[in-house]
Order: structure tokens, then C-alpha cells, then sequence
């Protein structure tokens, strides 16, 4: 009993007294392509407390200012390592999954090389993707970099699974208005079982429009529940080594019927 | 003890008691001028060369600058405004004061200042009509863009009464003995140098003029100092990630605190730069102290 209240006052409450070096603009850019060398210069330690308190605030915040992404961001970090454990598990059992682990690919403007996607044929992946981008006046550089995860697979994990989110949308021919995010949302709460997505689809779908949320209940929420329970771990694919894959080609791989419209 | 005659406000009473001792004190230490390339400095936790010190302050404040405010608000409780509010009560102006608040960025003790001023016109007669003035120097362009925004918001305030002024507290633009008062809340532990800015302090007031600085010191309670500490670490740079979007700059904030020098340490070094009557007070059991000190 002693020593787990040790353990219990250490962990929640020994104040972590290293410095958080506030860097110059040029040491605080990340590299955007080498995980391990920004996961160091990013992570801040922190005390359970301060994990459960961040994942409260940032929960609350997701709700009453929902355009406040880098709380939604922090909401997954804090409140989703049973979930983040999932995801690095289902992947390590995966081969496909596994080779992603070992390199750590990085889906940013720096890695992939958008002006050559968007030569490809019309239909697959990299096109699409690029489509998709231009469409929705996106970026694949506004994904945040991983804080406060503090094992470094569990942190990729995270990171990889922000930086594919544009990918799945296109894919899934999902658009980034509310009712494509929250179908979306659907897909990975049931594939990730991260809180944050669970908590993105049901609050989500309360700010939907009632034009939306006709088509919410007829189409997209069935089609998201089924296709988030039957189709393969979206986590396990090597996006990058299938920018020429035909996306149909990749649909029918991955257990996908796209949504009639 | 000689006075100057003219006295630019009404003498509050503070409750710690009067520092005679001569200038030449032995534990002064001479600030110089000079600087070397490898002296180093605290920053926060962490020690770094002293001529970057500046520029990672500048940055943590601009990062902090949009927010600085409601995080102000929130991280106190609001109980930073009664803080800032006693301070000018001590201040206790005077019509006719000319005052420079230095770090005072986006403008709560130049506002303040002016409404003291108003209130108190209001009440007396201020028949030589003199007017009174407020010089806000910040180093950081961005807080000063906030105080200027502030400025224009609030109708009551004449804009011919506060200027607004760029620059470092430890090289201030501005000529010497040219103000009654000066002021400098929640700035100073920002610094490189103190010892410089109590000397440059010195400088520009006139004589019998006074020196005030509010800011946060040490909790000499040991149960008290523990839930603050617990406070400050755990609770404050969280509530910069929520609010602000920033963690690292509120990190810096709270470790910056502990590394600045308690109340009686201050009040030496308040001395060594040549200010004389020192006095201090804590508020709200030490987490700030407001000392006072005369130019004589």
C-alpha cells in the first residue's frame, strides 16, 4: 500500500523540473522528415495530472471551439494510449504495418512530391489525393507534431495516423465539410478506438445542419458503420508505396464498397 | 534623510521599514557595462549566454502577446487586476506626475494610472489644471501593439496622455531625470541584467523620484510554497496549452519566478544601484511583493 501511494504521488505529482527550452525560430522547426529527431526536440514531459487535465481542458475546448484543431489534436494524444496500444499492435501483426514501423515514413510537402502525384493518371491514389488536397484547399503540412506521447512508438503511431487522415478522406471520397469529417470520424472510431474520434462523430453529428443530418441518418452513418467494422486496418497501408495503385483497385483490397450516392 | 521638496504623490505607508545604509554598501556588486561573450544567464531552468537571453524573452512574448491577457485572468484568478490596482494605490499620484512604465506592454498600469488620475480630479479641484502623462516603454513591439489597441478602445483615455515607446530596460531611450515615477510590474524578472535596469531606473527619475516594481516573489510558508509550487507547475503551463495553444512560454513563466530573487535580496540589489527609503510588501502571502524606493 506504501509503495503504491509512492508510486501514485511520483507519478502525478513530482513536478518534472527540466527546463522547457524555449528554442529560437530556427531549432524549433521540425524536419518534418526524420520522426525521431522532431518526436526529441517536441515531446514535453509531463505528470499523469497534467495528462489528465489536458485531456479534460482539451476536451472541453474541442466543444466550445470546435475550429481549435490542436485541441482535438492533444485530446487523441492524452486520452487514447489503451487506443494507441490497439493501433501499434494491430500493426506489428500486419506486415505491411510492420515495414511502416520500422521506416516511420513522414507525409508532409518535404516527403511527397505532390507536383509528380499530380501527373499520375486520373484514378489513382497519388491523383486522387492530390485532387482532394486542391479540392479542399488543404494542406498536408498542417498536421501537428506529437507532445505529450511519451514512448516513441506509441507517439509515431499518433503521428501516422494524423498524417494519413487527408489520405483516408480521399479515399473514402469524403469531403473536409462537417458531414464528410463526421463520417470519417465514424470510420476511424471503429477502426482506431481512439476517444477522440468517438467523441469528433458524436458531438460532430450535433452541429450537423438539418439538410445534413437527413442524409447523416438515410446514408452516411450506415455506410460509416459499415464500412468502419468490415474493412481492413486502414493503419496497414503503405500509402506511399502505392501512389499508382488504382484507388478502386485499393477500395476492393481494403474491403471498401464506396457509398451510393 | 532630505526630501525633495516637491512631492509627486501622497505618501502611502508600506509596512516593511526604512534602508539607510550608504550607496558604497560592501556586498554591491559594480554592474559595469561591460558584457562578456560567454556569460551566462538564467532562462527559466535552463542556463544559456546572456546576449541570447533577449531574444528568447522577445519570442516568448511574442508568442504570448495575443493572449496575454485572459491567460493573466485566468491563471490568477482575476486577482492580478487587485494586485495591479494596489499597486497604484501605493503609487498614490499625484496630478502633474510624469510616469514611466517600463515592460508595461499592453497597458493595464498606464490605464490604471490615467483612471487613478481621472477619479481623483473628479473628486478634488485640480485648479492649475496640470496634466499628468504616462510613457509605456516594452522591448517587444508586439505587447506594445496590444496596449495601443487597448488604448483606442477605451473613450475615456486621452491619447495625448500615453505614449508608447520601443525599448530595452536595461538601455532605455529616454533622457535622465526626466520622470516622477517609475513603474515596472511583472517585467523585471524578465531581464538580463536587474542590476542594469535599477541603474538605468535611477537614471531617468528626477530627483525624489520614486521607484516602484511590482512583482511575484517567495512564499515563506512551507505548506503554502508546496501548493504553489504544485499550482504553478502542474496546473499553470496546462492551462497555456488549453487557453493560449502555448505550453513552453507558461513553462518558462513559472520557472522564471522561482529564479528571480526574494524580497530582501531584491531590496539590496533596489539599493546598490543608489535608491534609498526601501520599503516592500507582500501581497497575497509573498506570491508578489511591491517595493518602493526614492531616488533622493
Amino acid at each position: 500500500m506504501a509503495s503504491y501511494l509512492q508510486r501514485l504521488l511520483t507519478t502525478c505529482v513530482v513536478i518534472p523540473r527540466r527546463s522547457m527550452v524555449i528554442q529560437n525560430c530556427a531549432e524549433r522547426k521540425e524536419t518534418g522528415t526524420d520522426f525521431k529527431s522532431d518526436f526529441l526536440r517536441s515531446h514535453i514531459e509531463t505528470t499523469s495530472l497534467q495528462k489528465i487535465l489536458l485531456a479534460c481542458g482539451s476536451a472541453i475546448m474541442s466543444l466550445y471551439s470546435p475550429m481549435r484543431g490542436d485541441m482535438i489534436a492533444i485530446m487523441g494524444e492524452t486520452a487514447g494510449t489503451s487506443a494507441m496500444k490497439y493501433m501499434l499492435e494491430k500493426m506489428k501483426i500486419s506486415q505491411e504495418g510492420q515495414e511502416i514501423l520500422k521506416i516511420r515514413p513522414r507525409i508532409n510537402s518535404k516527403t511527397v512530391n505532390l507536383p509528380q502525384l499530380a501527373n499520375l493518371p486520373e484514378g489513382t491514389l497519388g491523383k486522387t489525393y492530390v485532387n482532394f488536397l486542391n479540392k479542399n484547399n488543404v494542406t498536408p503540412d498542417s498536421r501537428l507534431q506529437v507532445q505529450f506521447v511519451d514512448d516513441i512508438e506509441l507517439a509515431y503511431v499518433i503521428q501516422r495516423y494524423r498524417e494519413v487522415h487527408d489520405l483516408v478522406h480521399a479515399i473514402l471520397n469524403m469531403p473536409t465539410n462537417m458531414l464528410g469529417e463526421v463520417t470519417v470520424k465514424w470510420v476511424e472510431a471503429f477502426q482506431t478506438r481512439l476517444p477522440m474520434c468517438i467523441g469528433g462523430a458524436v458531438f460532430g453529428a450535433m452541429r450537423l445542419s438539418p439538410k445534413q443530418r437527413k442524409l447523416y441518418v438515410a446514408s452516411y452513418l450506415p455506410w460509416a458503420i459499415q464500412t468502419g467494422t468490415t474493412s481492413s486496418f486502414l493503419m496497414n497501408v503503405f500509402f506511399e508505396k502505392r501512389w499508382d495503385q488504382p484507388v478502386n483497385d485499393l477500395l476492393q483490397e481494403l474491403n471498401i464498397q464506396p457509398m451510393k450516392t | 534623510m532630505v526630501l525633495h521638496r516637491r512631492i509627486f504623490w501622497s505618501m502611502k505607508p508600506v509596512s516593511a521599514g526604512l534602508a539607510l545604509l550608504p550607496r558604497t554598501a560592501s556586498y554591491c556588486h559594480s554592474s559595469g557595462r561591460k558584457s562578456f561573450d560567454n556569460e551566462e544567464t538564467h532562462f527559466g531552468f535552463e542556463r544559456i549566454k546572456a546576449h541570447e537571453k533577449n531574444e528568447k524573452v522577445r519570442e516568448v512574448f511574442d508568442s504570448v502577446s495575443s493572449t496575454y491577457d485572459i491567460m493573466n485572468d485566468a491563471m490568477s484568478f482575476g486577482v492580478h487586476r487587485l494586485w495591479k490596482d494596489i499597486f497604484i494605490q501605493r503609487l498614490g499620484p499625484t496630478q502633474g506626475t510624469r510616469l514611466l512604465d517600463v515592460a508595461g506592454g499592453t497597458g493595464d498600469i498606464a490605464f490604471r494610472f490615467l483612471k487613478y488620475l481621472k477619479n481623483k480630479e473628479c473628486s478634488e479641484n485640480n485648479a492649475l489644471g496640470v496634466k499628468s502623462n504616462v510613457t509605456v516603454c516594452d522591448i517587444n513591439e508586439a505587447m506594445l501593439n496590444v496596449g495601443r489597441s487597448r488604448s483606442k478602445s477605451l473613450s475615456w483615455i486621452d491619447s495625448s496622455d500615453i505614449s508608447w515607446v520601443q525599448g530595452d530596460a536595461e538601455k532605455l531611450p529616454l533622457n535622465s531625470d526626466s520622470y516622477c515615477a517609475y513603474t515596472i510590474a511583472f517585467g523585471i524578472r524578465n531581464v538580463t541584467h536587474i542590476e542594469r535596469v535599477l541603474e538605468e531606473a535611477y537614471r531617468v527619475l528626477k530627483p525624489g523620484g520614486r521607484f516602484m516594481c511590482l512583482e511575484f516573489s517567495h512564499v515563506h510558508n512551507p505548506y503554502l510554497q508546496w501548493l504553489y509550487d504544485q499550482y504553478s507547475f502542474q496546473i499553470i503551463p496546462v492551462m497555456g496549452q488549453v487557453i493560449a495553444g502555448e505550453w513552453k512560454p507558461y513553462q518558462y513563466l513559472v520557472e522564471s519566478i522561482r529564479q528571480f530573487p526574494n524580497q530582501e535580496d531584491f531590496k539590496h540589489m533596489i539599493q546598490c544601484a543608489g535608491f534609498q527609503h526601501i520599503t516592500h510588501e507582500n501581497l497575497s502571502f509573498g506570491v508578489v511583493a511591491i517595493h518602493s524606493a526614492f531616488k533622493l
